[in-house]
């Protein structure tokens, strides 16, 4: 499968020669086999979504996280929505007082967007998950709760032995004692288990992260730590802060290179890389 | 084994902050977690003893009633929650390490995630000598 990294930036688009290289919109990232297309989160990053060499069933699914405008303000210009000829899923996780329907209809509707939910051309069908495990195409999918202010999924596809695990928006170490040594305690760890690719939320610094605690964020060493703990391969740390300039995130990166090692790369995530896993 | 739910993480991530004795169960009764006030009352450490179930943690702590008769564990506010999925509370005596008696009040709890299923309880205990 191929997996392209579309958004990386947390909470608010921002353009500008300081952040052009690592890239200015929020979450997305998509993921292809076989002519399959599944899109993960909607922020302005799904702009930049193609359709995949071979794409021919006409059906794109749109996997949301959470819905957290930084995660679906994309979706209103996602012009696949707009073809009558498509048929469009979107799985989003359930709330335990309004449908998913009913939430994302806050934001698909006046007077925040001119178009009805109702009266988007395509054909669409919404899906409400929990701790679900679903398949679509060529791809296994697990999908679980995770400490995130309001109902949040992170995502695992699976493709053969291959896996990626899509964790944007999640604060793993909230507590007292930061990230818990016994992997049952662990949230997010199900998912990211021995995956071959994982993005991650890693919007502080340590010391950014002390007065943020509780926001549904994690310290980049924190990420580093739960990478480590989850035995990955590759993580991107991502969601990067909006302040967060190209020449802040470069000296990040090479003080991260320290702690590169054999059994796992440690990246800060760009828009517009691709990763081939097979 | 699997993780646990992210509703009995976040409760264990609160237990671990205060300074009141909590206990975690899952829905079979098994003690799987409780904090370091609570390691007192038990006389056991969390780490040494791991998870435990409940035949063994409802009798350890020894409850009894006003008149020193032991309490069955299907009186305790946690195993009546466990039972019903209900909040429960209750005071009882336990005797201490030191083979002292004394008052507690417990408040328990169910754990009902979002998507409306019983996950586990929680039992907070207060002391009530002066209930």
């Amino acid at each position: 499968m191929i997996v392209n990294i579309r958004g990386v930036r947390g909470s608010i688009p921002v353009t500008g020669p300081e952040t052009a290289g690592y890239g200015g919109n929020t979450s997305c990232a998509d993921v292809s086999e076989a002519g399959w297309l599944l899109v993960l989160d909607g922020g302005s990053g799904i702009q930049k979504v193609t359709m995949p060499p071979g794409f021919h069933s006409r059906r794109i699914d749109i996997l949301l996280t959470h819905l957290h405008l930084d995660h679906i303000q994309g979706l209103g210009f996602f012009q696949p929505l707009f073809d009558p000829s498509m048929e469009i899923h979107i799985w989003g996780p359930a709330s335990s007082s309004r449908t998913l329907h009913a939430r994302l209809s806050r934001y698909l509707s006046p007077p925040l967007f001119p178009v009805l939910i109702r009266d988007l051309p395509c054909k669409l069908v919404l899906h409400d998950i929990e701790n679900s495990d679903f398949e679509i195409g060529p791809f296994k999918i697990k999908s679980r709760f995770v400490i995130h202010p309001g109902p949040t999924v992170g995502f695992r596809v699976e493709s053969g032995a291959f896996s990626f695990c899509f964790l944007p928006d999640h604060e793993p170490a909230l507590g007292g004692r930061g990230l818990p040594s016994n992997p049952n305690w662990i949230s997010g760890y199900d998912l990211a288990r021995e995956s071959s690719l994982l993005y991650h939320d890693a919007q502080y610094t340590k010391p950014e992260y002390a007065g943020r605690m509780g926001w549904g964020h994690s310290s980049m060493e924190d990420t580093v730590s739960f990478s480590k703990a989850v035995g990955t391969r590759h993580v991107l740390l991502g969601h990067h802060d909006p302040g967060r300039t190209d020449p802040q995130l470069d000296i990040l990166q090479r003080s991260f290179d320290k702690l590169n090692r054999d059994d796992i790369n440690i990246d800060f995530a760009r828009e517009g890389t691709s990763f081939r896993l097979e | 084994m699997a993780a646990y739910e992210i509703e009995i993480i976040l409760n264990r991530q609160l237990a671990d902050c205060l300074s009141i004795p909590v206990f975690i169960t899952d829905t079979a009764g098994n003690l799987i977690f409780y904090n370091e006030p609570a390691e007192i009352i038990l006389g056991k450490r969390f780490e040494d003893t791991g998870e435990m179930p409940v035949a063994q943690w409802s009798t350890d702590f020894k409850p009894m009633k006003e008149d020193g008769s032991p309490m069955a564990p299907e009186e305790l506010p946690l195993v009546h929650t466990l039972t019903y999925a209900t909040p429960c509370h209750k005071s009882f005596w336990i005797e201490s390490l030191q083979q002292k008696r004394q008052r507690i009040a417990v408040t328990s709890y169910p754990i009902i995630g979002r998507t409306g299923k019983f996950l586990g309880a929680v039992a907070i205990f207060w002391n009530s000598e002066n209930e």
